[in-house]
């Protein structure tokens, strides 16, 4: 595509301090997402899913790299012009039950963000909650519901709506999915996949649940201990993983198909390492299969290694280990 | 292979709430054979946990009260009516469980090899202090937590350590039946693996039957033998995992289930779930349970519940597009 990206990020660094140590949150990641576009973030828990998401936002500051919205480099934005701009970049939130204000009504949830931003009078901003209500497919009559009346699904649908309110181009979802059953999923699913398509959003979709991230993203990025180590468009990852790490978390999943009963997986071993002080060459290098000297002996760097596929390990970028 | 190990029959318990009664089992029959997993699927708020505390009997004591029904337990007959010591007697020791959360279902101000070794104290009172030292050893070893790390706290571990010692402390007394309350759900896919692995490996080596709750069906299919899914304290289909996962006809409710699911093979644009939300269990539907939501609602299903109907073999389906006086019954089952 010629047109600029809607949103790049260039060797994102998120550092936080301990009392053990340099925390490497997020660690030299650089994407981008276009307009209309769904950015898939997956990995395991700790692995900075979230800190990425809410550091692309500024909601964390970020130790250094550049957030390039719409051509402009937003770190530079000062605090007035950083609320201005918030207005296009929301976020869903994982948690359903902790993410809305108990004291609120469903109608006051919604309508915050339009006051805090003056964007609507009070009885504009009524409407449109109402509009947005039907928007989400939430019935009008719990405009004066509190969050705790209503279940996991209806309250995610909340959180949505209440996203929806300043009229976003960009909006980070970070697991919003995870809390709810799979009938309910599937719902808020359909309904953020039509949202899209009609606001022509572009979505950082944060999750660890591989088969809701093939089903919604466009571009998948997989991250592990603050790094990004593979990057493809959503078929290609899934038809042919290059990095060792996707394919050990692609084969873990448990697939719904009676004749892979007895296949039993390759299993990783060992557990995620500490992001605290971690090591300059590859961070999977104590989990892989395929590790050997040469792992140690090249740092971090995501190489393209075929059209719209990026990898970073470093034996898939000298052709050492080939395609199985 | 007639060894039933545990025969649950028409079961049916409430929790009784200031609010009203909310019947959350309503008549379910299972039965599990030795060394057979039987999956029990359905989401939040089916019945599935509750099944697992009446067969514990440790629904709470206040509000919660098996109403009706038998849970036999191999030659212990009646489980139900057991006095709590005799309970006491068989819980962690015959039949014991693995809770959903491993972060919470420990003690955190107690070292994991005291809480392993706790249950030999209650049930092998006789051995002595060295034989248990060496018993909690060997049983971290088995889950493949080192036995030097048992004079460590909680949180110390890792989630999936953490619930590997949970497994450690079920599995400690070799207990016929294992109950597992949704084992993997706080953990990462990778560790998941790992933890149904080791589970597997157990249960063929100690031939253990296991009750494996779930809302995931993938875990389900690699995993039991049989499978009931629950809907609203009702077993709506049962069968083998070959009829549940290999056949074409299921239950209306089954089928939204997997509709709601993204392909991991194919791709899908969107998906099918199913419309609507699970009932209030304080005000059941009238007639058959899943009626509001089903897209194949009839008359009949507003009226009258449906009789479970075995199709062949153990395939039991609780639905009227299945029953004989269904007049589009070829055309469902043809679906």
């Amino acid at each position: 595509m010629s047109e600029r990206p809607m949103l790049e990020i260039k060797h994102l660094k998120k550092y936080f301090h301990t009392p053990a140590g340099e925390l490497h949150a997020v660690d030299d990641v650089t994407l981008s997402i276009e307009r209309g576009h769904t950015l898939g973030v997956v990995g395991e828990s700790g692995c900075g899913k979230t800190t990425l998401g809410r550091t692309v936002l500024r909601l964390t500051e970020p130790t250094s790299g550049e957030i390039i919205f719409n051509g402009e480099n937003i770190l530079d934005y000062k605090k007035d012009k950083m609320k201005h701009l918030r207005k296009q970049m929301q976020l869903i939130f994982q948690d359903p039950y902790a993410s809305l204000d108990p004291r609120l009504s469903v109608a006051e949830i919604i309508k915050e963000p339009m006051l805090v931003n003056k964007m609507y009078s009070r009885k504009e901003a009524d409407e449109r909650a109402r509009e947005l209500m039907d928007t989400v497919g939430l019935a009008r009559r719990f405009v004066n519901a509190y969050p705790h009346e209503l279940d996991g699904g209806r309250r995610q649908r909340i959180g949505v709506a209440r996203a929806l309110a300043t009229d976003p181009e960009f909006i980070v979802c970070d697991e919003p999915v995870s809390a709810l059953d799979v009938s309910i999923q599937a719902q808020i699913l359909n309904l953020m996949m039509d949202l899209q398509e009609e606001r022509k959003l572009a979505y950082m979709f944060i999750t660890h649940d591989m088969s809701v991230v093939r089903h919604i993203s466009d571009e998948i990025a997989v991250m592990y201990l603050g790094q990004c180590v593979e990057l493809a468009e959503k078929e290609e990852l899934f038809n042919n993983p290059r990095h060792p790490y996707t394919k050990a978390l692609l084969a873990a999943i448990p697939v719904i198909d009676i004749t892979a009963r007895d296949r039993e997986p390759e299993l990783l071993k060992g557990e995620v390492s500490s992001p605290v002080n971690p090591v300059n060459y590859c961070r999977f290098y104590t989990r892989c299969r395929y590790a050997c000297e040469k792992c140690r002996e090249h740092e971090y760097e995501l190489k393209q290694v075929s059209e719209n596929h990026y990898s970073a390990c470093v034996l898939e970028q000298t052709g050492e280990i080939g395609n199985e | 292979m007639n060894d039933t190990v545990l025969k649950i029959n028409d079961l049916h318990a409430e929790y009784r709430t200031d609010e009203g009664t909310s019947s959350v089992i309503n008549g379910i029959n299972l039965s599990l054979e030795k060394g057979e997993t039987l999956g029990l699927v359905g989401e939040t708020g089916a019945g599935k946990t509750t099944t697992a505390l009446s067969v514990m009997r440790l629904m709470p004591k206040k509000t919660g009260f098996i109403t009706g029904g038998t849970i036999e337990f191999e030659e212990e007959g009646n489980l139900l009516e057991k006095s709590e010591a005799e309970m006491r007697a068989i819980r962690g020791h015959r039949i014991s469980m693995i809770f959903q959360d491993p972060m919470t279902s420990l003690n955190p101000v107690i070292r994991v090899g005291d809480q392993i070794k706790e249950s030999f104290k209650i049930h092998f009172p006789d051995l002595t202090g060295d034989e248990m030292d060496k018993k909690v050893d060997d049983m971290l070893e088995m889950v493949g937590i080192p036995a030097s790390r048992k004079n460590e706290y909680p949180h110390q571990f890792s989630g999936g350590m953490k619930q590997r010692v949970v497994i450690a402390m079920a599995l400690s007394c070799e207990p016929e039946l294992l109950i597992a309350d949704e084992p993997t759900t706080a953990l990462d896919v990778t560790i998941q693996a790992q933890v149904l692995h080791m589970m597997r490996e157990l249960k063929r080596n100690l031939g253990t039957s296991m009750i494996l709750i779930t809302h995931d069906l993938g875990i389900v299919s690699q995993n039991c033998e049989k499978v009931a899914v629950m809907y609203a304290g009702t077993i709506l289909e049962s069968g083998t995992a070959e009829e549940i996962f290999g056949q074409t006809q299921h239950h209306p409710y089954t089928t939204g289930l997997f509709g709601s699911i993204p392909d991991m093979n194919k791709p899908t644009d969107r998906l099918s779930p199913i419309d609507g939300l699970m009932p209030d269990p304080l005000n059941l539907p009238e007639g058959c349970v899943f009626n509001p939501r089903c897209p194949h609602c009839m008359d009949i299903c507003r009226t009258e519940a449906p009789k479970n109907k075995i199709l062949d073999g153990s395939h039991m389906i609780c639905c009227h597009l299945f029953d004989d006086r269904n007049p589009n019954k070829e055309e469902a089952e043809n679906e």
